[in-house]
């Protein structure tokens, strides 16, 4: 105590601080950077969890380029991607910039719109599973037989299985954005508005002109967002393909499932671990273009 | 509101009343009508997956298959068959405790790093918030491997532990919570130091009741992210015992022969009490997304 009571202020604010920190920088140290560096060094490892770890080089990343599963997943991930952002972004936009103009029982409109957000992926995952069952058991063929129209086979289609598990995705993202998009357009002064219906402005050019060009800082942050949930979607396709995990034939398996099969199933850890640096690398890019384009302001 | 009393509503000298009195009022007030219908129909459409989950936890087996929303029969046998199974208590009081526990973790920590890189100068001060700032880039699919190994050789496999240890602190709650106490004025922090308290009575009695707000909406998140948190339990539980409401819910899923209203109430029952804490604190969460989102 006579120690600390020797101390100068700004050694006793730096003491302080230090002792603040200690468990903090040890966590983020042991549970976030070591880790880090374990999968990067694993990555160029062959090890199957009970054998010995032996060096192997560049091995897994040859493996991967070479495997034709990976290039499938690779794609399907991308499909994600470019499927789920726009649609997505577009939707929650159109929705978000009329909810705007809404003042009848608007916070009701607005509650049923983020519900979804509340809910969670598995337990909609297998919600929408059931939707999706061919006749007698799905909603969705149940209502086409009812209105005379051909079944679709969701789920069992090499072409319609990853849509239909997006679907759900897209769904549940829905609220967030139309939340987000509703701040930024509140954000907007009321005067630039005004301004232009002074000047004969139609609301096509204040949309293109005033509204959108203002959004953009929320824009690229949904886009961002949104982008990185699509990129390592995962619960959705889990559950529901759990009898033939991304099946169909591969159909629906993005990444970070493969990365679970081949981990956790196959217990071909180096392997497992080369997939992850490779999904590291495309958040990377994905993050660092995020920061590119907010800066060019 | 106090300015012009008594002038009518049309002459009062805004903007806004001068273009309601444009004449193109009628059709815009039809064309108001039309985009609430249609807005409303879509927000129906949006909580239809939700409304059919419940509707077919409330229906007789031979009525499931029946496109119709309202049950002919409602009845409760599923929730009654499903919980007295016993495997949905425990992994609902796994959930619970998990997400209970992770919250309050994540608004100690993040809140004391937030300060402490918020309100202190210290020699380090800027490599420790770009460290913890750069662990954002790291996604947790990456750190899944390691985690497990470590697990495995500190004997956290299957543990309550194992389940909650990656979670504990996060990046995002701490930045969250720099930003917010940017807004509490160092005067105060000063006037309280002159006053004989020391640095952890400050924070906790001076600094953290004025980002309340900042504290509930990173609660709602933690919360909300753990309770659905689906991978990372999949991975390291592997007794049914200690399963969490996804894990549990999507390997009862997967049993063979199960009815698919079965299916829906285990749904529901992990998702309805997020939808009533939703509905009775809608406006408040709804401002913590925001404000959450945007900031950080």
């Amino acid at each position: 105590m006579t120690f600390y009571r020797n101390l100068t202020i700004r050694q006793k604010q730096i003491a302080w601080a230090w002792a603040f920190l200690a468990v903090p920088v040890l966590f983020y140290g042991i549970i976030r950077f070591y880790p880090t560096g374990n999968a990067i060094l694993i990555s160029f490892q062959d090890w199957n969890l009970l054998g010995d770890r032996t060096w192997s080089g560049l091995e897994n990343y040859r493996k991967l380029v070479a495997d034709p599963v990976f290039w499938k997943v690779f794609k399907n991930t991308f499909l994600y991607l470019i499927l789920g952002t726009p649609i997505s972004l577009v939707l929650s936009f159109i929705i978000a910039y009329q909810l705007d103009k809404v003042r009848f029982m608007h916070s009701t409109l607005r509650m049923l719109y983020f519900l979804p957000f509340m809910t969670s992926a598995v337990a909609m995952a297998w919600v929408w599973r059931w939707f999706y069952q061919p006749v007698p058991t799905g909603l969705f063929n149940n209502l086409l037989a009812q209105l005379g129209i051909p079944q679709i086979a969701f789920l069992n289609s090499t072409t319609n299985a990853l849509p239909s598990v997006l679907a759900p995705a897209v769904w549940a993202g829905l609220g967030f954005q139309i939340i987000i998009f509703m701040a930024g357009l509140r954000a907007i002064p009321v005067s630039y508005y005004e301004a232009a219906r002074i000047d004969g402005v139609g609301w096509w050019t204040q949309l293109t002109q005033i509204t959108i060009p203002l959004l953009r800082p929320t824009i690229v942050f949904i886009v961002v967002f949104s982008s990185i949930g699509f990129l390592r979607i995962f619960d959705h396709v889990y559950n529901m393909t759990t009898n033939n995990p991304g099946g169909p034939l591969n159909a629906t398996k993005p990444l970070v499932l493969m990365i679970y099969g081949t981990a956790f199933n196959d217990f071909d850890m180096g392997y497992a671990a080369a997939q992850t640096v490779v999904l590291f690398v495309i958040l990377l890019i994905v993050s660092l273009l995020q920061l590119r384009l907010l800066r060019s302001e | 509101m106090t300015a012009a009393p008594d002038l009518p509503d049309q002459a009062r000298p805004t903007s806004d009343a001068l273009f309601r009195a444009s004449p193109s009022r009628r059709p815009r007030n039809m064309g108001q009508t039309i985009r609430w219908l249609l807005l409303f129909a879509g927000g129906i459409a949006m909580v239809m997956p939700i409304a059919y989950m419940i509707s077919t936890s409330l229906k007789w087996p031979h009525e499931v298959y029946n496109v119709n929303l309202i049950p002919e029969e409602p009845m409760i046998e599923n929730y009654t068959y499903v919980l007295e199974d016993g495997r949905f208590y425990l992994w609902f009081w796994n959930s619970l405790f998990i997400a209970t526990i992770t919250t309050v973790a994540n608004l100690f920590f993040d809140s004391l790093v937030g300060y402490t890189l918020c309100k202190f100068r210290f020699p380090g001060r800027k490599l420790v918030f770009i460290a913890i700032l750069s662990t954002l880039m790291i996604p947790t699919e990456m750190l899944v491997i390691p985690w497990y190994l470590m697990s495995q050789s500190f004997g956290w496999l299957d543990s309550y532990w194992g389940i909650m240890f990656p979670g504990l602190m996060t990046a995002f709650g701490t930045f969250l919570m720099k930003q917010f106490f940017e807004s509490v004025p160092d005067d105060f922090i000063e006037a309280a130091r002159i006053d004989g308290l020391n640095e952890l009575q400050i924070w906790w009695t001076v600094a953290m009741p004025l980002v309340k707000p900042a504290l509930a909406a990173l609660a709602i998140f933690v919360f909300l992210g753990n309770w659905t948190a689906f991978l990372w339990p999949l991975i390291v539980t592997n007794s049914t015992d200690m399963y969490t409401l996804p894990v549990g819910l999507s390997s009862f899923g997967d049993e063979a022969d199960v009815a698919w209203e079965l299916i829906m109430t285990g749904a529901a029952i992990s998702t309805i009490p997020t939808l009533i804490v939703f509905l009775i604190f809608q406006r408040f969460i709804i401002r913590g997304v925001v404000m959450a989102g945007l900031k950080g």
